[in-house]
């Protein structure tokens, strides 16, 4: 059984974090600081932000990412943009109502006061990247310019161009690189977290390898902060990138910490469809594409015209006549769940069936071409050079993909999992999406809680704890290295005829096919039967070339496949656990006749925390029961 | 001076360098394809060509407030070093540039550099060359390629131009000045920061077509002799030149 | 497709390198260039032989991770292009390509096609941001940038940090990076108050990391995945000369009349 105290603090939620900051949070005086060491995992958005903002505190800060540079972590990929509720539109925008929008949109299935908290920091998170020189998109005035994102009725979402994760992602590495630069952060490249180091029950540092010279070594520290991303990938075909994996807060799973709300996965209704058994990974395309796009398939699952041959009357524009109010900007799942329905249906286009229509002809007509194409310039751009069509011409082609996972490490108000001295924070920790997440609110949340969450709250456990009384001689230490450096040998050892890029693809089936889109029982329970075949046949058949003393690209994926394999299981359980559809979660047994997500609250308002309980043991589900005190639980309506 | 100092330790500061000593020789070039066209305007009425008055006029300008020979041998020093820091800079530059990149690719391919860019070391050290020649040739007539006579510059080009090969490799030396130019000129406003997209195509139209511009009056000279179209110059004692 | 690959295999930094040459008869047109590369090192793998190790991660052209020389071109053939965005389409049946890594002293071979680009980074260190601390800062509407030359702040910022121009410049000159990211922020108001002392520090550090001297070629401009024009190399050349010849050094010094 995991003690979980989220530590909401209580007050009105209007005033929680203020109250919580005021009353609740001891500070650790600027003199202390650079006592206590702080290990930051992951140099994302989240991982950056955190980083840069305590080390200009005064921490002592150690910050680690896989890629060579931290500029090149996965949020650079973001496209569409950040949500703030600035409401420089006058469009009736308030923190209200975006707390509203991201609790409704993730199914009320998160912590209230932590998403009023997200609401509340949004503004912030745009003045402070515009300090940095962010260049968000200007009105010819030189004011700040928004656009709308989908499932929402205001226009609050910031961007630059079709490359706001790029922009603000290099916002918070140069102010990363300002305190690399004044030696109150170090950078270490290329080095690959492979577990976490807990001693007396707290968490006292991490297990790293080298990438380049395959050596590991142990790193100590007051407190570790994860900022390790999302695990889209335990489906191999992703939006991800490449590098995404569950490693790191998979290892801290082991070592304790809970993981909450494993399955729920948001699929993106609009990526390029994949076009072969080689695909190595789907690419997006911004879902601010719905702003000027209309989907539809051939109501004729015969129809062999071009698509601009095919007359109106013989198009299913299926979100708009299925979702009169908001049409095509209807929820992120709501839009994939349709494409995925009416591509079952046989109405799909493209080579494989698996795709329907964007069209942009009628914007153009309505905007002008220069309009439109000024818009989505590097979009439309995008998609011709992996497709060869011009969008402009005709049609793109869409279908959803697995795009970001609103799962991750249990954490409290504090944003600390409950191995103390643990933070997960980003894309890595569950807390702010629910059961699904409201577009461009991921950038949102990572900064708000690298920028300003974490760097208050951490004091408020440090303050607590004698500062450096541990080093890496501690027994502890040696003995992960130790199993980390067995746990490489031994994959070294399997000597057998597989990739380990073939076992991903082949898990990644699997749990696209089991855990995808839509579940059910039976599926479910096939899926958690089929992964731990191919984890034994994996154990079997692995085929690892080259040295595990250098740089080895084989045995880094070996490693990350072997930890989703694990995960996949785990996410099957909780699927299959979870006994209703909320967000994106979508069980078949519960649904309304229209086919839409059928909660139920009374049963399943909670977070599901697993704990792990030992190789080849079940996991333990635990609860933490969610409130719903400020905004009443209200069924998802997106019809009318 | 030291603002001089460091700008020259710098990479960038080595480039601007460049440019000015360019720009400067740049000029000079224009003075001197303009003093050359005084080979086309013909004689004075004593029937002293207006070349060789130049000539004369080059060595005595600045008279009375300066000595004579004075403003020449100052332009000249002015020359002479910027030709010396032009080709030193350079030379460091590739150097730097030839340590950057150790290793060349088993495969090379180039989307934009043009030949003139590629070439500059090239055709800037046939220059140098030429420079030195030049100045041996129809200076100091060190070098003896027709009769030479100090002060008659008509007579001078006129005997060695007539022979082919002379007139032909000045010809293909000034061909190669305007490569050097063609990439030089504009690559002097891009190094001083002067060009932007919104000159950029102005000033690369300029730099071509004045570099065109003198490459062509530079030629006009040999070819003129080569091809016989200019008349023998009359002859006159040195004295009326020189006015003693 | 049947393609024939050379490519630069080198076991670590000090090993010397060679060229090896593959073939491969089951590429289909509409890979990437990058799952190309999984499919000979699927081959490779099963074979007993050690894959290429080579840099990759968003396989969306934006990380700037991926890093190749691809027939004599970074990114290979296909303008404003990235390695892992450029199509197979883009080659003949049976064509002969050759894969090499980003030469450049500044940018070390650590193993096949992976180089270290850390000197990117002390670049960046040197003054490419604008020093800030996380906080609460004033409303950005309070200072309205003109949409142009925020556009053209977002142009330079475009740049992923590849390292292509410096692969692509047979100068091994890194103008093309610094020149952006000085630009990005010299372009902005918020980076006013640092602008000439960024353009120093960051181009002295790119010197000292050993990059070559730019000699106006534009090859890194036409082989940039991203465009990223030369325009910003000269606003850094013009920033550069005004901090070294133009702005005081002693604004603060002791004055005495005559
Ligand atoms: C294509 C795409 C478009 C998106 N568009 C938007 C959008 O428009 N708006 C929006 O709000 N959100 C968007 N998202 C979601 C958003 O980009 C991500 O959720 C967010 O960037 C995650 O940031 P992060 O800092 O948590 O993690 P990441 O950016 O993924 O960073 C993870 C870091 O952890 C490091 N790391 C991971 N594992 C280890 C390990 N074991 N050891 C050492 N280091 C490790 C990595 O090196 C990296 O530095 C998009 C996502 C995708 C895929
Ligand atoms: C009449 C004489 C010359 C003139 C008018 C001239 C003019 C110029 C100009 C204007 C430039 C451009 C500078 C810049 O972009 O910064 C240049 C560059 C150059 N010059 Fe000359 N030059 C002359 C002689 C020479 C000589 C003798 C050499 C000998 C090696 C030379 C070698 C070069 C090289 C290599 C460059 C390229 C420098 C760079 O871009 O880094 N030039 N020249
Ligand atoms: S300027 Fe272009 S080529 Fe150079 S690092 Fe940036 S994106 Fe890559
Ligand atoms: S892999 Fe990210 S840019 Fe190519």
């Amino acid at each position: 059984m995991l003690t979980l105290d989220p530590k909401i603090p209580v007050s009105p939620i209007e005033d929680a974090w203020t109250f919580h900051k005021n009353n609740n949070l001891r500070l650790v005086g600027p003199k202390n600081r650079p006592k206590y060491k702080v290990i930051v995992v992951g140099s994302g958005l989240a991982g950056a932000s955190a980083a840069a903002s305590m080390g200009a505190m005064g921490y002592n800060v150690e910050c680690f990412c896989f890629q060579d540079s931290p500029r090149r972590a996965h949020s650079i990929a973001a496209q569409g943009g950040i949500n703030a509720s600035k409401n420089y539109r006058n469009d009736g925008d308030s923190t209200w109502r975006l707390f509203y929008d991201t609790q409704k949109g993730g199914d009320y299935r998160a912590r209230e006061k932590n998403v009023y908290r997200l609401a509340e920091l949004s503004t912030s998170i745009i003045d402070q990247a515009v300090s940095q020189g962010v260049p968000f998109a200007r009105e010819y005035g030189g004011k700040l310019a928004n656009r709308s994102f989908g499932g929402v009725l205001v226009e609050r979402t910031f961007y630059c161009r079709g490359e706001t994760g790029q922009q603000l992602l290099l916002g918070a590495y140069s102010a990363l690189e300002e305190q690399i630069a004044a030696k109150k952060v170090k950078m270490h490249t290329r080095h690959e977290m492979l577990d976490l180091v807990v001693v007396d029950g707290r968490s006292r540092g991490i297990v790293v390898r080298n990438l380049e010279t395959g050596e590991i070594t142990s790193h100590a520290a007051d407190a570790v902060v994860l900022a390790t991303g999302g695990y889209g990938n335990v489906f191999y075909l992703s939006t991800n990138a490449k590098g995404c994996n569950v490693t790191a807060n998979f290892r801290a799973y082991r070592k304790g910490a809970g993981f909450a709300n494993p399955c729920f996965t948001q699929i993106h209704p609009t990526s390029i469809p994949a076009s072969g058994d080689y695909q190595s990974k789907l690419t997006l395309m911004s879902e601010s594409l719905r702003n000027d796009g209309r989907i539809w398939v051939p109501r004729d699952a015969d129809e062999k015209r071009a698509p601009k041959d095919i007359p109106e009357k013989d198009r299913y524009y299926y979100l708009e006549e299925r979702y009169p109010r908001f049409g095509n900007l209807v929820p992120r799942d709501v839009a994939a769940r349709n494409a995925k329905d009416v591509c079952d249906q046989g109405l799909g286009v493209g080579p494989t069936g698996y795709g329907v229509y964007l069209d942009f002809a009628a914007a153009i007509e309505e905007k002008g071409i220069d309009a439109v194409k000024s818009k989505y310039a590097n979009l439309f751009e995008m998609y011709q050079r992996i497709t060869d069509d011009d969008p402009v011409e005709t049609p793109m082609r869409i279908y959803p993909a697995v795009h970001y996972t609103m799962g991750g490490l249990w954490v409290d108000y504090n944003l600390m999992t409950n191995v103390p001295g643990l933070y997960a924070i980003g894309e890595s920790n569950f807390a702010d999406h629910g059961a699904n997440r409201l577009g461009a609110s991921s950038l949102m949340q990572c900064l708000a809680d690298g920028y300003f969450i974490i760097p208050v709250t951490i004091g408020d456990y440090l303050s607590r704890h004698e500062s450096g009384d541990i080093t890496t001689d501690h027994p502890a230490f040696k003995e992960t290295e130790t199993a980390v450096r067995e746990r490489v040998n031994k994959l070294m050892a399997v000597k057998g005829t597989r990739s380990a890029q073939s076992f991903h693809r082949e898990l990644g089936k699997i749990m696209w096919e089991h855990c995808g889109i839509s579940r059910n029982k039976e599926s479910l329970e096939e899926g958690l039967r089929k992964i731990p075949a191919l984890r034994e046949e994996f154990w079997r058949d692995l085929k690892l070339p080259g040295d595990p003393a250098e740089l080895n690209q084989s045995l880094e994926h070996a490693g990350r496949v072997l930890d989703f394999l694990d995960f996949g299981e785990l996410m099957c359980r909780d699927a299959l656990l979870r006994d209703e559809s909320c967000g994106c979660h979508f069980r078949e047994e519960h649904q309304t006749p229209e086919g839409e997500a059928e909660r139920n609250d009374e049963d399943y308002a909670f977070v599901s925390v697993f704990e792990y309980k030992g190789e080849g043991t079940e996991p333990e589900l635990n609860k933490e029961p969610l409130s719903f005190d400020a905004l009443p639980l209200a069924a998802r309506n997106y019809k009318t | 001076m030291n603002r001089i100092q460091t700008l020259y330790k710098s990479i960038i500061g080595k480039k601007v360098i460049a440019a000015v000593t360019g720009l400067i020789l740049f000029g000079f070039l224009l003075g001197h394809v303009a003093g050359n066209l005084k080979v086309f305007t013909g004689s004075n009425d004593q029937g002293i060509p207006h070349i060789d008055e130049y000539g004369q006029f080059l060595k005595v300008a600045g008279e009375p407030l300066l000595p004579a020979g004075a403003l020449l041998w100052s332009a000249r020093l002015v020359l002479l070093a910027s030709v010396i820091l032009h080709i030193t800079v350079v030379v460091q530059l590739a150097m730097l540039s030839a340590e950057a990149r150790p290793v060349s690719y088993v495969k090379s391919k180039k989307k934009a550099a043009s030949l003139a860019a590629l070439w500059m070391m090239f055709s800037g050290s046939v220059i140098a060359g030429f420079i030195v020649f030049h100045i041996l040739h129809f200076t100091t007539g060190t070098i003896q390629l027709g009769e030479f006579e100090h002060g008659y510059v008509y007579n001078n080009l006129r005997s060695s131009f007539s022979n082919p090969f002379v007139a032909g490799g000045y010809i293909f030396v000034m061909v190669v000045i305007g490569v050097h130019l063609n990439h030089g000129v504009w690559s002097m406003f891009q190094t001083l920061g002067i060009d932007n997209p919104d000159r950029n195509k102005f000033l690369r139209t300029a730099s071509t077509a004045v570099t065109m511009a003198i490459i062509l009056g530079f030629i006009a000279v040999p070819a003129s002799f080569l091809f016989g179209l200019m008349p023998e110059a009359a002859n006159y004692a040195h004295d009326l030149l020189t006015g003693h | 497709m049947r393609i024939k690959l050379h490519v630069w295999r080198q076991s670590s930094r000090s090993d010397k390198g060679h060229m090896e040459s593959y073939e491969l008869d089951n590429v289909v047109e509409e890979m990437s260039f990058l799952e190309m590369m999984d499919t000979l090192n699927e081959k490779l793998t099963v074979e007993g032989k050690e894959p290429v190790a080579f840099d990759h991660d968003c396989r969306e052209g934006v990380c700037g991770m991926c890093s190749m020389v691809i027939n004599g071109e970074a990114h290979g053939p296909k303008s404003k292009t990235t390695t892992c965005q450029l199509y197979m389409r883009h080659f003949d049946d049976g064509a002969e390509i050759f894969i090499e890594p980003w030469r450049a002293s500044a940018f070390p071979v650590v193993r096949d096609l992976v180089v270290d680009r850390s000197a990117f980074d002390r670049i960046i260190q040197a003054g490419g941001y604008v020093s800030n601390h996380s906080g609460p800062k004033p409303d950005p509407n309070s200072i309205p940038i003109e949409p142009n030359i925020a556009e053209t702040a977002l142009d330079a910022a475009t740049c992923i940090g590849c390292g292509a121009c410096v692969a692509a410049c047979p100068n091994g000159s890194a103008m093309l990076f610094t020149s952006a990211k000085a630009s990005h922020l010299g372009l902005l108001p918020q980076g006013q108050p640092e602008r000439f002392d960024r353009a120093k520090s960051m181009v002295s550090q790119m010197e000292s990391e050993g990059f070559g001297s730019c000699r106006n070629y534009a090859e890194c401009e036409a082989q940039c995945p991203k465009g990223i024009s030369i325009a910003f190399i000269g606003r850094l050349n013009s920033d550069f000369l005004k901090a070294s010849l133009v702005e005081p050094i002693d604004r603060r010094g002791d004055m005495k009349a005559q």
